[in-house]
């Protein structure tokens, strides 16, 4: 019996959510391919790198950061995505999150290698990245973060496979293949009350230790910035104010996942309308929010009025860096808000240009906290500028390629809609969100003596 | 324990650049030529910093020679992730060619710029090999690199002092730019030490430091001019 015929007489949930495991159309394989060779592309360039030396790049005196820092920055915003977003609707009982926590939680894990990468790929001497553990600095930032982001990647990962285990004990059951893989994950699962009741507790436990890792994750990369004296990099707010801008992007790449998702494995009645307005709402408060540190940090740097900090300021806002920096504006605030305050515009079609526009826009932001600081030294500098070679270019993309390749494999092998959780929806959801609603009723008072 | 430091006079400084062809042949500085200098990626340890100033006729050039600052809280050491910059108990703040591995962090956070890294593999012309300073490691590529105070300088001179069995002599270790410098405009010596000249030319009412608001306490110190 072949995996499919396995498949069809199962429910509904099981028949749909099962069906890309078993299934792949010949447009899959031809994505793949073009990801893989994109990703075999940049292999070559960084190759390339190794060899001769961070020459082939466009950076210089002073600009020492630029794509691969920018892109650090970015990628570990976008897993913010998951584990966060995840956790948050899980703690505080969100029942619509039940469709799409799995595929938060799984960019979260996948995008996260490709984030931590990247200041590898930065570094002029990669033969000695063991020093880092061998002879570790505990006073610099940049060991602070490679604590943080290993202890956010152990714990993203443990917080996506064990709420998995149920399904994973399922598909070992019904005898898909590889059977193997199956078999070892589900590490001897037997689904019982006892082991629901033991599962549910440790989600919780997890959901509620991630939150604060998370946080610290992106804090930690902008005390990367902040800790220096450079003009607009030495600033307080920088912490939250990358981690608001890190659940922002995260956000937009979840939406934006879940509308690939919900056409090319035919998820209409799971992603539904009420998940897209719902994350289209989340989206329109980041967006007020982030614009709001934005608009504290730009307002502080321009009144402080030191000359160090108005030259950098002066260049992103009407000097060489206006285009970039005005665009960044019109991705993360005018279009997403304009689109998301309307109930009209919050459909899949809406939500998915609002999300693209941010995750456009994030990367701009990175880009001009980024470059324009590097290039405006507090001591003159024969005037320089910044452009990404070949090189650097080849690596992004195989950046964006490489994850999006593995996330689309993951989907092959793993359900990106967690079956259990939709079950215990239908099962039990219904019946305790009324009561909890009675819960919040009004006690009824007895009148004394009657 | 000496804390080493410098005093330079911008009175004096008559712009020669004397001290930075000094410093590259002292300390093996590879050329990095014309390309390199398009992309702004030479490597230079002691860099005479231009400024012209007023319109024609009335045009006035100003020369700032500007070596590593060795801040006495140097905000390059505290950033490094493996300690391959690190300040020691005389004040030098070093680098380890050998232990960097190439994050740019500290030239990042160096407020004076000052450190140069190698974009790409140095490149000695043949000629130049037989002079090149053995007392000094050629870099690799994909480390940072900057001013020393010509630290070697001070190994050898301690180790003549103790082979002939004295103290070490305030002329017995000086920089190549300072020693080099046609005008004198560069002093060097032990800012502890009264009987140094750069103690008694730190007091002088024209000494100030750059960005001396940041809090680094550099260790190079200006004389402003007086005209």
């Amino acid at each position: 019996m072949s995996d499919v015929d396995r498949l069809a007489g199962l429910p509904q949930d099981q028949r749909i959510l099962l069906a890309p495991l078993v299934r792949t159309t010949k447009w899959f394989w031809i994505w793949a391919a073009v990801l893989a060779a994109v990703t075999a592309w940049g292999a070559f360039a960084y190759a390339l790198q190794v060899q001769s030396g961070l020459g082939v790049t466009g950076l210089n005196t002073p600009e020492y950061w630029g794509i691969y820092i920018i892109c650090f920055v970015f990628f570990i915003g976008i897993s913010h995505a998951g584990t966060l977003i995840s956790a948050i609707l899980r703690i505080s009982n969100a029942e619509w999150r039940r469709a799409i926590t799995r595929s938060a939680e799984f960019i979260t894990v996948l995008v996260i290698a490709f984030g931590a990468v990247q200041p590898v790929l930065d570094l002029g001497r990669p033969d000695r990245l063991l020093f880092i553990i061998l002879h570790g600095q505990p006073w610099s930032p940049l060991l602070w973060d490679v604590c943080s982001i290993g202890l956010y990647f152990t714990a993203s990962s443990v917080y996506l496979y064990v709420p998995m285990i149920p399904d994973l004990a399922l598909i070992r059951d019904l005898g898909i293949r590889p059977r193997w893989l199956y078999w070892f994950l589900a590490i001897g699962y037997q689904d019982s009350p006892r082991t629901r009741r033991m599962l549910q507790r440790i989600i919780a436990v997890l959901a509620v230790a991630v939150i604060p890792i998370a946080v610290s994750v992106h804090t930690v990369i902008a005390w990367i910035f902040a800790m220096t004296l450079r003009p607009m990099w030495h600033s307080t707010i920088f912490g939250p104010y990358f981690v608001v801008g890190a659940i922002y992007s995260g956000i937009a790449a979840l939406i934006l996942a879940m509308a690939i998702l919900r056409r090319v494995y035919r998820l209409e009645a799971y992603f539904k309308l009420v998940h897209f307005n719902n994350m289209g709402l989340m989206l329109l408060l980041m967006s007020l929010l982030w614009t709001y540190f934005t608009f504290a940090e730009y307002l502080t740097a321009w009144y402080g009025g030191e000359e160090a900090e108005l030259a950098t300021f002066w260049s992103k806002l009407t000097g060489p860096f206006a285009v970039p920096f005005w665009l960044m504006v019109a991705s993360c605030f005018v279009i997403p808000f304009a689109l998301m305050c309307r109930k009209a515009t919050r459909g899949v079609r809406g939500t998915s240009i609002a999300s693209v526009f941010v995750v456009f826009g994030m990367w701009l932001e990175r880009y001009t906290i980024v470059v324009p600081t590097s290039l405006h030294p507090r001591i003159e500098m024969a005037s320089t500028h910044y452009v990404p070679s070949w090189v650097e270019l080849s690596i992004m993309a195989a950046t964006f390629s490489g994850f999006i390749l593995v996330y689309m494999v993951a989907t092959k092998f793993f359900p990106i809609i967690s079956l259990w959780e939709i079950q215990e929806g239908r099962e039990e959801a219904v019946r305790e969100v009324s009561e909890r609603v009675a819960s919040y009723l009004p006690d009824e008072v007895r009148v004394a003596g009657s | 324990m000496p804390r080493w430091g410098m005093v330079i006079d911008l009175d004096r400084c008559n712009g020669c650049q004397a001290c930075e062809v000094a410093c590259r042949s002292e300390n093996n500085v590879p050329v990095c030529g014309p390309n390199a200098a398009a992309l702004n990626r030479t490597i230079s340890w002691m860099r005479v910093v231009t400024e012209v100033e007023g319109e024609w006729p009335e045009v006035r050039t100003r020369f700032l020679p500007r070596p590593c600052m060795h801040c006495e809280r140097p905000p390059c050491t505290a950033v490094c992730p493996v300690g391959a910059t690190a300040i020691d108990e005389e004040g030098i703040v070093g680098q380890i060619y050998a232990r960097c591995i190439g994050c740019r962090y500290c030239a990042n956070a160096c407020p004076y710029t000052v450190k140069s890294f190698n974009w790409r593999r140095p490149d000695y012309p043949a000629s130049t090999l037989p002079m090149l300073n053995p007392d000094v490691s050629t870099r690799p590529v994909g480390v940072i690199e900057k001013c020393t105070f010509c630290h070697h300088r001070l190994q050898r001179a301690r180790e003549q002092a103790r082979v002939e069995n004295r103290p070490l002599r305030e002329d017995d270790y000086v920089p190549a730019c300072a020693e080099v410098c046609p005008t004198s405009a560069i002093v060097f010596g032990d800012l502890d030490n009264p009987n140094h000249r750069v103690a008694q030319l730190v007091k002088d009412p024209r000494a100030f430091r750059l960005l001396e608001a940041l809090g680094t306490q550099p260790k190079v110190y200006y004389l402003t001019e007086s005209r």
